[in-house]
């Protein structure tokens, strides 16, 4: 896209929301109320972001999740509420993101804004969305198929579902999403379209060592270096032999916070990419050779602090999945996490009941885990005020928290930060990290 | 004057912040200050608020745009933004507000890479429509 295609002169006063996007007949009939007030609304913010992003068409997307549930302020609720009072109804099955509550256990939550946050969850809820509070739908049993289009939010689920599933949604933010849930389109564009779900860079693995690039660590601090260096172009990676869906999560997640990233291919592994032609790698394509050196920076660039006391852990961003509960749980045994120390897990709620059938939520809790769910500690007041530094696994976590709630961190695997907390002081392996 | 393409319509000026880097909303602006808080950030304290912000591009979470319209509301949004590229979820926040609060617009044009190398932080900018004045006032290598 040529930068004086898109600058064109269209005098000094443009009309809000003029309308250049071929809309479909029933499009129209939306924008002027023939589903109600509240379609109306949704579609004319649509073709107002379909305006401004030069999008040539709608198209229909067949479900949504939301991420405007989470409290972000006033403005977040006062764009919920009004909807509401213009009757919304979400039009496709629609999942919600996580809240600023742990609604099972609201004592966990310790925040000023208790109020507005329910007021919030109630105001999705009564749009038909369905409850499921989780920043990973695809860990829910019913996921989008491969070439699906949808409209999902959240970074790491975006990224997820393009590039693990193989479905098709752009990067979606707060409000469009229930836009979108409630009249069923979305701006044409961007990742629902063939030419841009192509690499544009690629990432070469091989010169990792074999046991870093099959350790779990490995996923995410990969993930905040290709988020690093990626920009706007689709990464693909070549050299990596298997990965798997948790791995895979880690990755995004990371991507998507460090960087812009919505679609990641990993040569071989995920679905639009079983070799490099099918997603177009050349070898004109700038190409960034993965040193072991580049990821131990990275790694260290996650972590605020390593010379402090340990003041609490944190796990599960994005929400822990049934396997990864039950490889945390194998990994404490019968040990206890250190007296005094806060230790959270975060995980959605149709995780933790597949996890209490099992007993793996008994496991933790008695060793003095606190399972949390429904939310997550680096974007609502639940963590009590911290001593020292946070030991995390996830690199989503270490790259917000720090600003979102003023802590110090410290960024480990699995392994590390479950060994730190049943110490109760930071250890870390650097095994797997020597050339 | 610059001209450029409006992606949300509006008048304002104010000073210019250029951005060194992409700057996620969400988790990298306080939604109660306006100032930057994103750890990695090479200008972590600057405030957004009143400033023209020029944007090379836009990263991160997607609740960004939850963010800019709570700026808006509050009175500590940007007077306008200046973006390289038409990133969705800036556009959305401004647009949404625009329906909430509309008595209070952040309007957002979009210039070429070109013209935005030059706006320097500091020069005191105009921003209406689909144009741009740079008035200067920045720092400028000779």
């Amino acid at each position: 896209m040529s930068w004086s295609r898109l600058a064109r002169p269209t005098g000094l006063y443009r009309r809000p929301y003029a309308v250049t996007v071929q809309l479909s007949a029933a499009d129209e009939a939306m924008l002027d109320g023939a589903r109600g007030p509240a379609a109306a609304l949704a579609m004319r913010i649509i073709t107002g972001v379909a305006e401004a992003i030069d999008a040539p068409g709608l198209r229909d997307v067949a479900g949504a999740h939301i991420d405007g549930c989470l409290y972000n302020g006033q403005a977040s609720l006062d764009f919920a509420e009004r909807l509401v009072r213009l009757e919304a109804h979400v039009a496709v099955p629609t999942t919600l993101n996580v809240s600023s509550l742990d609604l099972l256990h609201p004592d966990l939550y310790r925040g000023e804004h208790r109020e507005p946050a329910t007021r919030l969850v109630e105001a999705y809820r009564s749009m038909g969305c369905e409850p499921t509070w989780t920043c990973a739908p695809y860990q829910l049993a019913v996921r989008p198929a491969l070439g699906e289009h949808v409209a999902w939010a959240e970074s790491n689920a975006i990224v997820f579902a393009n590039s693990v599933l193989g479905a098709r949604t752009e990067r979606y933010g707060d409000f469009i999403d229930i836009c979108a849930a409630v009249t069923g389109r979305v701006p044409d564009v961007g990742l629902h379209r063939d030419d841009n779900r192509l690499a544009g860079i690629v990432f070469g693995v091989e010169g990792v060592s074999d046991s870093l690039r099959t350790a779990d660590v490995f996923f995410p601090v990969l993930g905040y270096l290709i988020g690093r260096r990626a920009g706007r172009l689709v990464p693909a990676i070549v050299g990596l032999e298997m990965a798997s869906e948790d791995q895979l999560k880690a990755l995004g997640a990371a991507a998507a916070a460090s960087g812009s990233v919505g679609l990641f291919h990993a040569v071989g592994i995920t679905p639009e990419a079983p070799d490099g032609g099918a997603v177009g790698i050349s070898e004109s394509m700038p190409r960034v050779e993965v040193t072991m050196s580049d990821l131990r920076s990275a790694r260290d660039a996650l972590s605020t602090r390593r010379d402090l006391p340990l003041g609490a852990v944190s796990l599960g961003t994005p929400h822990y999945s049934l396997s990864e509960l039950r490889h945390l749980a194998d990994l404490v045994g019968d040990c206890r996490v250190a007296s005094g120390l806060a230790a959270y897990v975060s995980t959605s709620r149709a995780i933790l009941a597949e996890a209490a059938s099992t007993g793996v939520d008994t496991r933790l809790q008695e060793a003095g885990f606190t399972l949390l769910v429904d939310t997550c500690t680096y974007v609502t007041p639940i963590m009590e005020r911290v001593e020292g530094v946070v030991m995390t696994d996830s690199a989503k976590w270490a790259y917000y928290a720090p600003g979102n709630l003023g802590v110090e961190v410290a960024f480990g695997s699995t392994e590390d930060v479950v060994a730190s907390a049943l110490a109760g002081r930071p250890i870390w392996d650097e095994g797997v990290w020597r050339d | 004057m610059i001209e450029g393409r409006s992606l949300v319509g509006g008048r304002a000026e104010g000073v210019a912040l250029v951005l060194d880097e992409p700057l996620s909303f969400w988790g990298g602006v306080h939604a109660e200050t306006g100032k930057i808080i994103d750890r990695h950030h090479p200008q972590l304290g600057a405030s957004v608020a009143d400033v023209v912000l020029v944007v090379g591009d836009g990263r991160g979470s997607s609740s960004g745009s939850s963010v800019i319209a709570e700026l808006i509301r509050i009175g500590r949004a940007p007077a306008a933004i200046v973006v390289g590229y038409p990133d969705q979820i800036l556009v959305l926040g401004a647009i949404v507000a625009g329906e909430l609060y509309p008595e209070r617009p952040c309007p957002i044009v979009q210039l070429s890479e070109q013209q935005l190398s030059s706006i320097r932080t500091g020069d005191r900018v105009i921003v209406e429509g689909n144009g741009v004045w740079v008035r200067g006032g920045g720092e400028r290598q000779l």
